[in-house]
């Protein structure tokens, strides 16, 4: 696989979000407007390319058996790193996506990619993957935020562009729910031909 | 004894954990085709859940006195998946018929962001152990209604003649948005 490839696979064929279905716990919890879905998706890419790269760097001195833990310790202080950093400069939406930003540690994407990505390959092909995956799932957060926030509050981007509320239920639960499900069903369609 | 009784009831219905809060949605999508399996789930997390929210309550306490709080996401997902480890060796040895039901969910619940999540709420909230052990039991059990509900709900969906492109997810998706919208009827119940 190509350079380019590996780029560009995480926004299309293997989409972590429309076709992999992982990481649905933020996917569905912070997207309740664009910017929000975008953070949270640039918050988890962060995390992801430093931990793919430190994992392949280190992955042949693991011995097998404790890998997994391993691997959840890198992530964890990379998270916690992340926390310190948006602490700093991003107050305000720390103070928005909240719980998630710690519980990036428990995202399938990000050990998934380890396990099934980084402990086999080159660290430079571990970091392409790494934003690869990365601008996906920020591309879906987004995407799904987008839609939300039309639907839900009239605007996009923080930009109102129709007076008064819109469907409150797309920014509570249900809506989450119901957007992501039409989304992948639309995904399907565009991507099947 | 009014506050435990809002504890309950706020955990299961109002702020579902499933429903209301996204926490845990890879076993509520991904094990929810059967009833029985989503039974079985949902009981290991609530052992896990409660569990795991007493050890890290009182580890907390300890990250606390010695200022070392930024030290809570990296040492509670380690305290949770040892945890899982140890539960599921205890439980091979002296209860195989439970070890058996339960057996091959543990292992998953490490990475269950509910089991984290929980435990790093309730350290943001004033809540003594008894409180804490509490909110932890109810809002598992929350986390077993929504699961068994909606294992129920996609056990009859099955049966459904669905157009292609929806089968699977994307039905289960619109599926548990109608169920969360019931759920937020209960919104002015505490």
């Amino acid at each position: 696989m190509g350079k380019f490839q590996l780029i560009t696979k995480g926004l299309i064929k293997e989409n972590p979000t429309f076709v992999l279905l992982l990481g649905m716990c933020p996917t569905l919890a912070t997207t309740t407007s664009a910017i929000n879905g975008m953070s949270m998706g640039l918050a988890t890419m962060f995390v992801l390319i430093l931990s793919n790269i430190v994992i392949s760097a280190i992955a042949a001195y693991i011995p097998d058996k404790v890998r997994i833990p391993s691997y959840i310790v890198v992530i964890a202080t990379f998270v916690t790193l992340l926390q310190f950093i948006m602490q700093a400069y991003f107050q305000d939406i720390y103070e928005t996506l909240g719980l998630f930003i710690p519980l990036i540690v428990v995202n399938c994407i990000v050990l998934g990619r380890a396990e099934a990505f980084a402990n086999k390959n080159s660290v430079v092909d571990s970091a392409l993957d790494g934003i690869g995956i990365g601008l996906g799932f920020t591309m879906s957060l987004t995407i799904l935020g987008l839609v939300r926030e039309m639907l839900g509050s009239g605007s996009a981007f923080g930009f109102k562009f129709i007076e008064g509320d819109g469907i409150l239920a797309f920014v509570l639960a249900p809506g989450a729910f119901m957007a992501l499900g039409y989304l992948i069903v639309i995904f399907k369609k565009l991507t099947s031909k | 004894m009014a506050e435990f009784a809002i504890i309950f009831i706020s955990a299961i219905f109002v702020n579902n954990i499933l429903l209301a809060q996204f926490l845990g949605v890879c076993p509520f999508l991904g094990v929810s085709n059967k009833l029985s399996t989503a039974a079985g789930m949902s009981m290991a997390v609530c052992f896990v859940i409660t569990l795991a929210t007493v050890v890290t309550y009182l580890l907390n306490m300890a990250l606390v006195a010695f200022g070392l709080e930024f030290l809570q996401t990296i040492s509670f997902i380690l305290v949770i998946a040892a945890l899982v480890q140890m539960v599921e060796i205890v439980l091979k040895k002296i209860s195989p018929s439970l070890y058996a039901a339960l057996g091959i969910f543990l292992p998953l619940i490490t990475t269950n962001c509910a089991v984290l999540g929980v435990a790093l709420t309730v350290v943001t909230k004033d809540y003594n152990l008894g409180q804490a052990t509490w909110y932890a039991f109810a809002t598992s059990l929350g986390f077993g209604l929504a699961m068994v509900l909606f294992a129920g709900l996609r056990e009859q969906l099955a049966l459904n003649n669905v157009p292609k492109a929806f089968r699977g997810i994307p039905i289960a998706l619109i599926t548990a948005s109608l169920l969360a919208m019931a759920f937020m009827g209960f919104s002015g119940l505490v």
